[in-house]
């Protein structure tokens, strides 16, 4: 167990494309840290230059005390989850996971206790005999778990670990991941491009974009402070709808009307420097709600109506989808998202679309007016050109 | 469902053509080394051409005859066994070696080397045979094994490389980067985890090898003289008959027999494993 410190990390290939562009952060001994952001971020490159699969091109990694930039992976004492899992396909589970120990040439009752016992970690006893082919995928992914923690490494890093289970069993896996990983206490660098793994797992979570760390933070600060456009619609689900407005005195005016904003909103904005003028506001589905379900808390928002397209019923809540005139936003970074979410595919989504997250006990019905209530305390504002949070010190 | 059985009986017969067709050859040799010698060009009809009237071993017997110092087959047979052997040990592990740098790392020259390992194959053969009596007599290397196999290896070589690529580049590249997190040095990941895995590959190479090797008759005949070296294929042709009027027809068809059946056994047995390494990488790129 040890932290681990990046220092300025880059990665550049032949070609003169950056990877990872200065990377620094410091993942504290013990520590679960996440590393989130679309495809092509660089989150992976970042991991496995930290594992040694790839080399540093500026920049220092270090792990405890010592400085592993020239070290090849076999001796920077770490033990790696691969996406496709990369089991030894010729090996049985046993052989698998033992084969980290034989290369240490740890005596072989030491290697049988410790499979064993990695082994009922992850009920996988009955299964030590068999070979990776006649396992099942949750199986495969427990197996690679288990190479993993029969080491005692200085850390995990795990790529994408449970990106091949279906929907159902990466939930299940992923308390198990995290249930193992406070249970052993090790550092663990987890790389995923689903914020929804990143916010559940991480003591911390690290949002990349194009290869540059745009912020760094506990799950609720993310999603409560994101530090610029891309973080805020990155985290969440549903995204975070997003606006045009002008900024002036102490309201904005939005395509939901004009909106004044409470002393600390607009308090928040100067300290950080938003004087005036056009901005992107930010609004979370949960900051709306059916308005006439909403009771003291009016005060701090206001109401407006809607034509609402359609309703998502989830059971405990439910989600109201409507349009609003004027709500594109032009923006590198939504475009980004919007990009890796797949939108370009889906010819009718997203523009101008704005989603509300309402109670279950709303009645508000497809293809009517609704009158709905927005929090304007939980507005946030964006620069349209760099994107950042206006309101963020 | 009668132009399907009708279909069946078509191919069937289409099929028994071609298997006589390639077993006859075959067949006739090993009737003829079961023969009497002397009645070896008896008989005027099939039956009794074809099937020999008497079965006697004799013909394998002599073959043996004299132990290793006299018998003129002995010596040429471990010749041949060790030659194809050392052949196709060198051949596999060097083909490893290069293939696996082929098939993984990007370094300029790449397609040079493959293309190069290409014709090289394609070289017909006997326009070397000349070049290398003259610099093997020049070099010591006349009559020896390494005269037979340095030759043997320019040809088979490319054959391997290009069957190992294609299992190489199956194998996912994760399992070697998991083997080197998990302590490996590139040379143990590449003994643990590559090869084993590229065993149908190796193994493929290795029998299409040794068949080059243990068959060859071009060679063998121009670069050796003597039994030090001297191969089946090349000894069959100084055979000698009792008397120099009798020719040793039966003698030649039994060691015809004995140095075919072990390969043929061989690939009938892991005829499936060939075609599949033959195949590999034809569909899945």
């Amino acid at each position: 167990m040890s932290e681990i410190v990046l220092e300025g990390i880059t990665k550049r290939f032949p070609d003169g494309t950056e990877a990872v562009k200065d990377m620094d952060l410091d993942i504290e001994d013990g520590e679960f840290i996440i590393l989130v952001g679309p495809s092509g971020c660089g989150k992976s490159t970042a991991l496995r230059m930290i594992a040694g699969l790839e080399d540093i091109s500026d920049g220092k990694v270090r792990i405890g005390d010592e400085v592993v930039n020239e070290k090849a992976p076999k001796d920077r004492d770490i033990a790696m989850v691969f996406q496709t899992y990369a089991l030894y396909p010729h090996m049985t589970v046993g052989e698998n996971m033992a084969f980290p120990l034989k290369l240490a040439k740890v005596p072989q009752e030491e290697i049988d206790s410790k499979v064993e016992e990695a082994a009922r970690i992850l009920d996988l006893t009955d299964h030590l005999d068999r070979k990776p082919a006649n396992l099942s995928g949750g199986q495969r992914q427990r197996v690679a778990m288990g190479r993993a923690i029969v080491r005692d490494p200085k850390a995990f890093l795990m790529d994408e670990p449970l990106s091949n289970l279906d929907a159902k069993l990466r939930v299940q896996m992923r308390t198990e991941v995290s249930r193992i990983q406070s249970q052993l206490g090790t550092t663990t660098v987890y790389v995923t491009h689903d914020q929804t793994e990143a916010m559940t797992l991480g003591d911390r979570v690290a949002v990349m974009r194009s290869g540059v760390l745009q912020q760094v933070g506990s799950p609720g600060e993310l999603y409560g402070h994101p530090t610029n456009l891309f973080v805020a619609g990155f985290i969440g689900s549903p995204a975070m709808n997003f606006m045009p407005g002008e900024l002036s005195g102490d309201s904005v005016k939005t395509p939901l009307g004009e909106l004044r904003l409470p002393d600390e909103v607009r308090t928040a904005i100067e300290k950080g420097d938003g004087g005036g003028g056009s901005v992107i506001v930010g609004i979370r589905p949960e900051s709306f709600e059916d308005a006439s379900l909403v009771g003291d808390a009016r005060e701090r928002g206001t109401t407006f109506t809607a034509k609402v397209d359609l309703v998502e019923q989830m059971g405990a809540e439910q989600y109201a989808y409507f349009h609003l005139e004027g709500t594109e936003v032009q923006s590198d970074e939504l475009r980004e998202l919007a990009q890796d979410a797949g939108a370009d595919e889906v010819p009718s989504s997203g523009e101008g679309q704005v989603v509300a997250r309402l109670e279950a006990a709303s009645d508000v019905r497809r293809g009517t007016e609704a009158e709905l209530w927005v929090d304007l305390t939980k507005l946030h504002f964006f620069d349209p050109s760099s994107g950042r949070n206006l309101a963020h010190t | 469902m009668e132009r399907g059985s009708r279909e069946y009986a078509m191919w069937s017969i289409a099929i028994l053509l071609v298997l006589a067709f390639a077993m006859v050859p075959l067949l006739w040799i090993i009737s003829v080394s079961l023969k009497e010698p002397a009645t070896i060009a008896e008989g005027t009809n099939f039956g009794n051409t074809f099937i020999p009237q008497k079965i006697t071993f004799d013909n394998y017997t002599t073959l043996f005859e004299g132990g290793i110092d006299n018998s003129p087959f002995i010596k040429p047979l471990i010749n041949s066994i060790l030659i194809a052997l050392i052949s196709t040990v060198i051949a596999i592990v060097l083909a490893a070696f290069a293939a696996y740098a082929i098939a993984r790392l990007n370094f300029p020259g790449k397609t040079l080397i493959l293309a190069g390992a290409l014709a090289i194959a394609m070289f017909p053969a006997i326009s070397t045979v000349g070049p290398l009596f003259d610099m093997w007599r020049a070099l010591g290397l006349y009559d020896t094994y390494p005269g037979l196999i340095i030759p043997y290896l320019t040809f088979a070589l490319p054959l391997a490389i290009y069957i190992l690529v294609a299992f190489f580049r199956e194998i996912p590249w994760d399992l070697e980067q998991a083997a080197q997190v998990d302590g490996a040095t590139p040379l143990q990941a590449f003994r643990k985890v590559i090869v084993p895995l590229a065993a149908p590959g190796v193994f493929t190479a290795a029998i299409l090898v040794f068949i080059f090797a243990w068959n060859d008759f071009l060679f063998a005949i121009s670069l050796t003289s003597s039994d030090a070296s001297r191969t089946v294929p090349a000894a069959l042709a100084f055979f000698t008959g009792e008397s120099q009027f009798t020719e040793p027809t039966g003698n030649i068809a039994a060691a015809a027999v004995i140095v075919t059946v072990p390969i043929v056994v061989f690939v009938l047995f892991f005829q499936r494993r060939i075609v599949a390494g033959l195949t590999a990488g034809a569909v899945k790129g």
